[in-house]
């Protein structure tokens, strides 16, 4: 009984739901290319939907839409940084994580000196970001050096390398939740912030680490993003607004706040990528995968809400 | 500095009134029956979006789908308002009861009204899709008539907006019924405790959205003369953010139709602005976001002060 209460298992039962249905379509075959494929895709929403379940955990109203700028502008320079040229993997990355911090620092600069809502903290100063990546962007496309394109496209023991990048990612995080005095200060912080503050908890301090997590995370998976699709775009980091949200939801996190699920994300990055490809193996056009996309995302979020009323 | 704090309205104003006069000293020619035309011309959707997501913040919800709602009236009347009105008209009513089942929804479920627009902006954008998988469709004749009218002395996008910013004003903020709506995000408890059936209230104010969110899109297309599947897609922040530009906030119901005209018009300027001061097409987002960001904290300024004495 204790398994059917756990948060996350509905996204994974979904998922896998969703990877049995294409499965059978196809007879059987493709299935090991199909989860490496659902694998490989979901680990990009998976590592930005960690962060963002950070922030929700914060408590209603914390939420970054500066994302998928913070990921382009992540992207775009560090391949600019590194300039195809070989070994420059690691430098990359680093500027890849500055800009993370950069534009995290901002963003609750925003929020904490000028008392702005995060919605239109994160919003506003993400169209700054924005601003930056195309103007250092200027329609040049950079190749990623050759050694990271194949890490990023590679596998290792079967298992794409931006997946097990993402798990180490998540590791981290839970046992960050799961087993730290900061996971305790945030779940604490979400629950009740005038409480936590009260109990001594330095909630400003929490609130910062969790708006630089989010953008680090991105920039990220920007970068991997980038090294992934062989160069940065502007728009590559669109999608993942509106998903990271989805994910973190669908996942069984509490939009409420206070509450984190960290096998739940990754449920739910995978069911996200599986439905589409599920959708796409049966022939829906484009308008149909939409709603249907859409239609399942109210029903799990439904489906979720009277599971807890019965509880 | 209560001053601020009593009349709500008074800095958006004065930061349209502030813009509108660095455009009219970068640009002198923009001073004209036609220049002013031009600068709000696409004010007028924007405007009308931003009055349905405020409806939406007065009941301390968010509506992340509007873009995609918008977008979807636009193929809805480029196509079937123009072909066979009636039953676009029947679509366009089936909207905006949809948008009211929603509210009741949410509400009765008590759901995450975020997550369940955010999935809803999904099925809008699929279904608007489905209607124009690529851009076309005609404006009806009388929309676009009506959305390039004339009128003598002043332009229509000032018509417009005042028309808008009034008859909300009435509607939000003079009437028995929207304040009770507003008292809904004030707390939404002690309406329910005063015998108000919060439920049908949620659905009404979800449908003022869907009503304004069909009107945004009829007077998009009026002006466009054509619809895409995209075409409104920004529409969900820059309503988010006229909303709280014009003095809204997210919770306890507290909004200002005509703040949000403004708030939209402020937008709608700022993009001119920056266009007139021959700023680098590259940083013309980020200065948006940048002025954004001034006002507010013009805003936060004022209110502080205002705490504090």
């Amino acid at each position: 009984m204790k398994l059917l209460h756990k948060p996350w298992l509905w996204s994974w039962v979904a998922a896998a739901a969703a990877f049995a249905l294409t499965v059978t379509l196809t007879g059987g075959s493709g299935a090991s290319e199909l989860a490496y494929a659902a694998l490989s895709f979901g680990a990009f929403a998976a590592i930005v939907g960690l962060g963002q379940m950070l922030v929700i955990t914060l408590g209603p109203g914390n939420v970054d839409l500066s994302i998928p700028a913070t990921m382009t502008l992540a992207g775009t320079l560090a391949l600019k940084t590194m300039g195809s040229d070989p070994g420059t993997a690691w430098l990359g990355l680093g500027v890849a994580i500055l800009v993370g911090l950069g534009t995290g620092l901002a963003n609750f600069t925003l929020i904490y000196l000028l008392r702005l809502p995060p919605i239109i903290a994160t919003l506003a100063a993400s169209l700054v970001y924005q601003s930056i990546a195309i103007w250092s962007n200027r329609g040049l496309r950079i190749k990623p050096p050759e050694g990271l394109a194949d890490f990023a496209t590679g596998r290792f023991f079967g298992i794409s390398n931006v997946a097990l990048v993402g798990l180490a990612l998540s590791v981290v995080i839970w046992v960050l939740l799961e087993r730290s005095v900061w996971g305790r200060w945030l779940l604490a912080s979400g629950q009740n912030l005038r409480a936590a503050r009260l109990a001594g908890i330095p909630v400003e301090a929490v609130r910062a680490a969790t708006y630089l997590a989010v953008t680090v995370f991105a920039a990220i998976a920007g970068y991997l993003l980038a090294s992934f699709s062989g160069g940065a775009a502007l728009n590559m980091g669109t999608e993942y607004l509106l998903m990271s949200i989805a994910v973190v939801v669908i996942g069984g996190t509490s939009i409420a706040g206070g509450s984190s699920n960290v096998p739940g994300v990754w449920g739910a990055s995978l069911f996200m990528f599986l439905v589409v490809s599920m959708l796409n193996s049966y022939g829906a056009g484009a308008g149909v995968r939409l709603i249907l996309t859409g239609t399942i995302i109210i029903g799990i979020v439904i489906a979720a809400s009277t599971r807890r009323a019965t509880r | 500095m209560t001053l601020f704090a009593r009349y709500r309205i008074l800095l958006p104003v004065l930061s349209l009134a502030i813009l509108l006069a660095a455009t009219f000293y970068m640009q002198p020619r923009a001073m004209s029956y036609f220049g002013v035309n031009l600068l709000f011309n696409l004010a007028v959707p924007i405007a009308l979006a931003t009055i349905a997501q405020m409806c939406i913040i007065m009941v301390n919800d968010i509506d992340l789908s509007l873009g995609a709602f918008v977008s979807l009236v636009a193929c809805v009347v480029a196509t079937f308002l123009n072909d066979t009105p009636l039953l676009g008209l029947v679509i366009l009513l089936a909207l905006v009861l949809a948008y009211a089942a929603l509210g009741a929804v949410i509400h009765a479920l008590d759901l995450p009204a975020i997550v369940v627009t955010l999935g809803m902006s999904f099925v809008w954008g699929g279904l608007a899709l489905f209607i124009l998988p690529s851009p076309g469709g005609s404006s009806p004749d009388w929309l676009r008539t009506l959305m390039t009218v004339k009128p003598p002395f002043v332009p229509m996008a000032v018509v417009a907006s005042v028309l808008i910013a009034g008859i909300t004003h009435l509607l939000f903020i003079r009437s028995g019924l929207g304040t009770v709506l507003r008292g809904v995000g004030g707390n939404a408890r002690s309406v329910a405790r005063a015998g108000w059936p919060v439920i049908r209230l949620k659905a009404l104010a979800y449908g003022c959205a869907g009503l304004f969110g069909v009107l945004a899109g009829m007077a998009l297309v009026g002006l466009t003369t054509s619809a895409d599947a995209n075409i409104a897609l920004r529409y969900t922040l820059l309503s988010i953010a006229g909303v709280i530009l014009g003095g809204g906030e997210f919770t306890g119901g507290k909004v200002s139709p005509v703040g949000a005209v403004i708030g939209a018009l402020t937008l709608t300027l700022a993009a001119s602005f920056l266009s007139f001061l021959r700023l680098s097409p590259d940083w013309q987002i980020g200065a948006q976001g940048a002025i954004l960001i001034l006002v507010l904290t013009a805003r936060l300024l004022f209110t502080r002060r205002d705490a504090q004495a």
